[in-house]
């Protein structure tokens, strides 16, 4: 989603009303109801949210020029730098190792990556379809990416064949290391 | 329940355990031996620092031998990270003697009796946009500016108008921003000569 974007593609920034900041944060709870009670911490009520509109419709949502989330339609979508703070509140799958550097290069994630031994998916039910999930790596703290199952987490384990995450985010890419001066 | 405390890496910027996929691992490890000792030790082990790099790439190979991959591939991928990490040292190098070693040159010539236009020539060793950056002359001056190929082929940004000394300082403050102000400029001035010549270097 970020490939190749860069400062030209910003159209506007503004502050939000402190109206607007409420609501998009019951709006991040609703979609990840474990930040809840560390929701105050991310986005103090005292900070000040600011909107980037960017070409392609996607908008980042900042704080001290730093992005926390972002979204291209209706739903929020969380930075890494935001996944990091508390990663325990968002569904998360598992590459193993050998997946490790085709991720940091942007691919889409390969169902073997997800289902050998150093990988981890959840347990059935899983995840649906085209739902957003965090992308860990074994024997590694800190997730590396963020993702949209191509397929539910089922699925990739019973087909284990072809794409099974499409890449959203990930740790190097131009949205990792955008700063707003 | 409270946020995590993370450690950015001050050379690549990722959390330090992904730093050895990042080619830089040399000098990540410095970074976080002097800045974060407890990450280093905890993801490095406590190795002697004098020790030759053959000890260092055991103490990686250590960790790795945790992995689920299988020795084969983790060999390979290990191999593979080397080669990387190598190559990207020798190119950073490259290029930065290249920039080093480079001119900019920004030559005023006539082009009628009152109009002058000024070219600027080896950017392009600099990973600057010359489309952008006309752009940005364009707006800036209020004048026609272009990218066009001289005569040695090489891109060079042309631009209407006499604005040799605010084209100098911007190009000065540009090369200051990437950090290479040593780099030398060069203005040439064919102002007052009826023929102005085509020497370039
Ligand atoms: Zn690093």
């Amino acid at each position: 989603m970020f490939k190749k974007f860069t400062k030209d593609d910003i159209h506007s920034r503004s502050n939000v009303k402190s109206s607007v900041q409420r609501t998009l944060k019951t709006k991040l709870v609703n979609q990840y109801p474990k930040l809840e009670p560390v929701i105050d911490e991310l986005i103090p009520k005292k900070s000040q949210v600011e909107i980037i509109k960017c070409e392609d419709k996607i908008q980042l949502y900042t704080v001290n020029g730093e992005v926390l989330f972002f979204q291209q339609f209706d739903e929020l979508i969380p930075s890494l730098r935001l996944v990091h703070k508390f990663p325990e509140a968002y569904p998360t799958v598992q590459v193993d190792r050998g997946a490790i550097k085709f991720v940091l290069s942007g691919a889409n994630i390969m169902c073997p990556g997800l289902t050998s031994p150093g990988a981890k998916l959840p347990d059935a039910p899983g995840f649906e379809k085209d739902s957003v999930v965090i992308i860990k790596a074994e024997n590694k703290d800190s997730a590396l990416a963020i993702g949209r199952l191509l397929m539910s987490t089922d699925d990739i384990k019973s087909i284990n064949k072809g794409h099974g995450v499409e890449m959203i985010h990930h740790l190097g890419d131009p949205l990792w290391d955008f700063t707003l001066e | 329940m409270s946020l995590r405390e993370v450690v950015y890496c001050g050379v690549c910027s990722y959390p330090p355990e992904y730093c050895e996929f990042t080619g830089k691992l040399k000098r990540c490890k410095v970074w976080l031996k002097e800045n974060h000792p407890d990450r280093y030790n905890e993801l490095y082990g406590a190795e002697d620092e004098t020790a030759e790099d053959a000890a260092e790439i055991d103490a990686v190979g250590k960790k790795l031998g945790e992995s689920s991959i299988g020795e084969e591939r983790e060999n390979k991928l290990e191999k593979d990270l080397l080669k990387l990490q190598t190559k990207q040292e020798n190119r950073e190098q490259r290029e930065l003697a290249k920039k080093l070693s480079s001119k900019v040159i920004i030559k005023r010539e006539a082009r009628t009796k009152r109009k002058f236009i000024v070219a600027i020539s080896g950017l392009e060793v600099f990973e600057i946009d010359m489309k952008k950056l006309a752009k940005t002359f364009a707006s800036k001056f209020a004048t026609g500016c272009s990218v066009s190929k001289n005569a040695e082929k090489k891109e060079e940004i042309v631009i209407q108008g006499d604005v040799l000394e605010d084209v100098e300082t911007y190009i000065h403050s540009l090369l200051k921003e990437k950090g290479m102000e040593n780099v030398k400029v060069e203005t040439i001035d064919t102002k007052k000569k009826k023929k102005p010549t085509t020497e370039t270097k």
